[in-house]
């Protein structure tokens, strides 16, 4: 009797699978088809799935609406810049909290928490007016200086620091190898797994954020993609769907490509936080 | 889960710990050279800023000019709890967080509980209720702006061609919210369970094993086994969803600019009208310190848990 019902019953769970999948791949499926429509037939109703013209003129249309190449650059030298500041001021960091002991570790490790807790959205109207006293409103600096220093970063290599064994690094130091040269020749190597996935987690998050750069910026010469994306709508009027969503393909489908390319990377990178 | 505190205590000493008496100045000040970059950066662009942000909710400013302040004490807080403006947004924000928290972690639950299995397609659907979890909030709220249009979108489309009658999604006060929340949830679906996921992962195989043997009905060895079991994954997931509920801002924003009639504003894009639209700086500041005495309650009542459990193992 259980057999009988085996292969019936495999097939409902795959049909539910299918299903549940869909709910959340689908409508990134419906942005790339709406993407290729015309204008006419989105504004049909019912409407179709698949388009009955292909239009790949929406991409560059686009594309024209602003300075877009601008736009990527932004985003690119936003997300690298603060990509390597986190680096340098995490690598020395984790090192200090994972190999030393010092007066005040603790205490200054629970600062780290606080800031690991705390979104730094809570802090915009401040670091706001910080930064026009600096002068930098407007700026590319002030997308990148308040994400300087990486909680979350600081946290993963730590751990990764302290279950490297003693003996290499006492190794290392009767090779004379200075403390400067043993935390960047043989502490960071060893770490590159969590080096990785920290890297993707932060490209990934600034890539996408739109906040700090609604607030801090208010010229095309430093927007990023995301409020590139954004203005597409508000200029356009907001009702050509077509080319706002072939927008929103550019923004979101090389992260998608990036995610089924290093899914294990990227999954183990978002959800490491709970460990 | 590992606790930060537990790591610290269960840690191997130091190999670069010298003799306290014996280590020159040089090395006594490496560590501390070491994590001032870092430390500096907190402090200018957190630390410092939560103070000056403290500073600013008693003084009666604004961005256009910041060189005239005026100190006047609890004022915006007096006249902050007095707008009924206010009061609705926090209605709002109370409502959308506990929805949002509550759903997202409800049905990440049962889906972990059901993907938890090796066979490639449970990895599979695991990576597509994760994949809305690493696109831009920009391109997920146009994206659902669009499935949701009340004329021409997919998902009235979809309710007629059931026989279910159509919503007006964003573009009325009765629905907006809930449209929001549902947004919300679609995201964070997916991060909460590979949450759960690699938290049923770390439960020892051998208790469920003996309450099979003493024939433990299914919904028992849930309720007595792995609920407990998962309690400090549900407790990690209810502070950080909630933190992050009570931030919403950008859907916000992009999807229905805190309307219609206020129905969605929030208190990020309450501070957000306050300070950089309506220049009411003080006002602004001062729903700021709310917002972030209410992430520090949240975040001392994690600590305090964590460090807690470490005195249970």
């Amino acid at each position: 009797m259980y057999r009988v019902w085996y292969y019936p019953r495999k097939a409902v769970e795959w049909v539910l699978l299918i299903g549940v999948a869909l709910v959340f791949v689908f409508p990134f499926l419906w942005m790339l088809l709406t993407a290729f429509k015309t204008l006419p037939e989105i504004y049909q109703f019912p409407p179709t799935l698949l388009p009955e013209q292909w239009e790949f003129g929406n991409f560059a249309k686009a594309w024209e609406t602003g300075p877009f190449l601008t736009y990527v650059l932004n985003s690119f030298l936003v997300a690298v810049g603060i990509l390597l500041l986190q680096f340098f001021t995490a690598v020395p960091a984790a090192y200090a909290f994972a190999r030393y002991k010092f007066r005040g570790r603790n205490w200054l490790f629970g600062l780290t928490l606080i800031a690991l807790m705390i979104p730094p959205q809570i802090v915009f109207l401040p670091v706001y007016v910080e930064m026009s006293h600096f002068q930098l409103v407007d700026t590319l600096w002030a997308l990148i200086l308040p994400y300087g220093a990486s909680a979350f970063g600081i946290f993963l290599l730590r751990q990764s620091f302290m279950q490297v064994p003693d003996e290499v690094i006492e190794a290392a130091r009767l090779d004379d190898a200075s403390e400067w040269k043993i935390m960047w020749r043989i502490m960071v190597p060893m770490a590159k797994p969590v080096l990785v996935t920290f890297g993707l987690f932060s490209f990934i998050y600034h890539w996408n954020d739109y906040f700090w750069p609604l607030i801090m910026t208010n010229s095309d010469s430093v927007r990023t993609l995301p409020i590139g994306i954004w203005m597409l709508k508000a200029s356009e009027g907001g009702k050509h769907w077509n080319m706002i969503m072939a927008g929103n393909v550019m923004l979101v489908f090389p992260i998608l490509i990036v995610f089924f390319i290093a899914q294990r990377h990227i999954i183990r990178a978002f959800i490491y936080q709970s460990k | 889960m590992r606790e930060p505190s537990a790591v610290a205590e269960s840690s191997p000493v130091a190999v670069t710990q010298v003799q306290e008496q014996t280590r020159p100045w040089s090395e006594t000040l490496r560590p501390y050279l070491y994590v001032a970059p870092a430390l500096l950066f907190f402090a200018l662009f957190f630390f410092y800023p939560i103070v000056y942000m403290i500073y600013l909710s008693f003084q009666d400013w604004t961005l256009l000019n910041l060189e005239e302040m005026e100190w006047v004490g609890l004022d915006n807080f007096s006249t902050l709890f007095s707008d009924p403006d206010f009061h609705l947004v926090l209605k709002n924000t109370l409502i959308y967080t506990f929805l949002t928290v509550f759903l997202g972690i409800a049905i990440a639950f049962f889906l972990a509980l059901w993907l938890n299995r090796k066979a490639k397609i449970y990895g599979l659907v695991q990576g597509a209720i994760f994949s809305p979890h690493i696109i831009s909030l920009v391109s997920v709220s146009m994206l659902w702006m669009w499935l949701m249009d009340p004329q021409y979108g997919l998902l009235n489309a979809m309710l007629e061609s059931v026989g279910l009658p159509p919503s007006t999604w964003l573009a009325d006060p009765g629905t907006a919210l809930y449209s929001l929340v549902l947004v919300s949830v679609w995201k964070v679906v997916g991060y909460n369970t590979l949450i759960f996921i690699a938290g049923l992962q770390s439960i020892p195989q051998d208790i469920y094993e003996s309450a099979a043997l003493d024939r433990s009905p299914a919904w028992r060895t849930l309720y007595k086994i792995t609920i407990p079991m998962l309690s400090p994954t549900i407790f990690f997931l209810l502070v950080i969803n909630t933190i992050s509920s009570f931030q919403v801002f950008d859907t916000i924003y992009i999807m229905t600019q805190g309307g219609p009639v206020n129905s969605t504003n929030m208190l990020v894009y309450y501070i957000y009208e306050q300070g950089m639209d309506f220049y009411n700086g003080g006002i602004a500041s001062a729903a700021s310190v709310v917002l972030l005495g209410l992430a520090g309650v949240l975040t001392l009542f994690h600590f305090l848990f964590l460090a807690k459990r470490v005195h249970y193992r």
